[in-house]
């Protein structure tokens, strides 16, 4: 090819498309700049939809495997574990633990075998449902307890653990497990209202905060997420009522078992190396 | 703007595509580890509680 031949321009001359004039320059920095933002703004996304998912889900696994609890009971043989027997009488309750620490964790066979989500107190966005899993509405029952045992969760990025908050239906059990004891709650009904209604969390949903709160009977559970999704618009809202609870030395819950869901030796290995609450200041 | 990134980086070609494409990743990773957490606490689309109206 001929490269070098054709050179006119002339020294000190300006050559037709090399020198641009100001408004062509002032367009094409603006245009690199409005490419340069979509570009920030889709790799926003991707951050949003995807990396936050592989972050929390992490996070969620290390904090499972931290946990260090026994194993449910396996009864006389060495065959895995028994069937827990349901006990309806008043159950062992927890005091409400310290902001941050994880003190239970959720299975719902609906959400699939392998789900399991480690279960907060506190609803703080950024230290506790963008990290650690489920949160636990501060002031609300505690797993067992009469009232109204309330979490939040999302249903979209950060591990997404409400993510299918909406296929629940009615009967489903939600299985709660502290270190010693399981409850078995059924979901009963859900609702979806405006992320104002703080009702829906009352120890009775419904009542007013501030109204009296009468004698307590029932020991519910209410689930909270956003509705739609990827909006905050409303919020999407389960609840729940306990069936039986059992203690874990005596075994697993049918229900669990029956969905062939594996309760036991989460062990991640390297356990203690560090991420419980506050591993890098993040979490109060 | 870029051109001119181009033209103020040393070396030939393959170097200077090099040194963008570990500043674009560093770039890339600032965003994703400190900009956009940042950025998120004040978009409210992933709010998942129930809150009184006054806070």
């Amino acid at each position: 090819m001929t490269t070098t031949a054709s050179r006119p321009a002339p020294p000190g001359h300006a050559r037709p498309g090399r020198r641009r004039g100001v408004g062509s320059a002032v367009v094409g920095v603006l245009g690199e700049l409005c490419i340069t933002a979509g570009v920030l703004l889709g790799l926003f996304v991707v951050w949003q939809l995807w990396w936050t998912d592989v972050q929390a889900d992490r996070v969620h696994q290390q904090v499972l495997s931290e946990l260090d609890w026994p194993d449910p009971g396996s009864g006389q043989s060495d065959a895995g574990p028994a069937v827990a027997p349901e006990r309806r009488g008043e159950p062992p309750v927890l005091k409400e633990p310290a902001t941050g620490e994880v003190f239970a964790k959720l299975y719902v066979p609906r959400f699939g075998d392998d789900y399991v989500e480690p279960i907060a107190q506190g609803v703080d966005k950024a230290t506790i449902l963008d990290r650690l899993g489920i949160g636990h509405y501060p002031g609300t029952a505690m797993p067992g307890d009469l009232g109204n045992f309330s979490t939040a969760g999302h249903r979209t990025t950060y591990g997404k653990p409400y993510h299918q908050v909406a296929d629940l239906q009615e009967g489903d059990p939600l299985v709660v497990r502290t270190a010693k004891t399981w409850y078995l709650y059924r979901v009963t009904t859900h609702e979806i209202v405006y992320p104002w209604d703080v009702e829906v969390i009352s120890p009775i949903p419904g009542l007013e905060p501030g109204e009296p709160v009468p004698e307590l009977t029932q020991r519910l559970l209410t689930m909270t997420a956003c509705h739609p999704m990827y909006s905050a618009a409303q919020r999407y809202i389960v609840h729940g009522e306990l069936d039986y609870w059992a203690p874990v030395s005596k075994g697993v819950p049918a229900e669990l078992l029956d969905a062939g869901i594996l309760t036991e030796g989460v062990d991640g290995g390297d356990a203690g190396a560090g991420v419980r609450r506050g591993d890098d200041g993040k979490v109060a | 703007m870029y051109g001119l990134l181009w033209r103020a980086l040393p070396g030939p070609a393959w170097l200077r595509v090099l040194i963008l494409l570990v500043f674009a990743a560093a770039v890339v990773a600032a965003c994703f580890e400190w900009v956009f957490p940042w950025v998120s606490e004040y978009l409210p689309m992933n709010d998942n509680t129930v809150e009184a109206s006054t806070r």
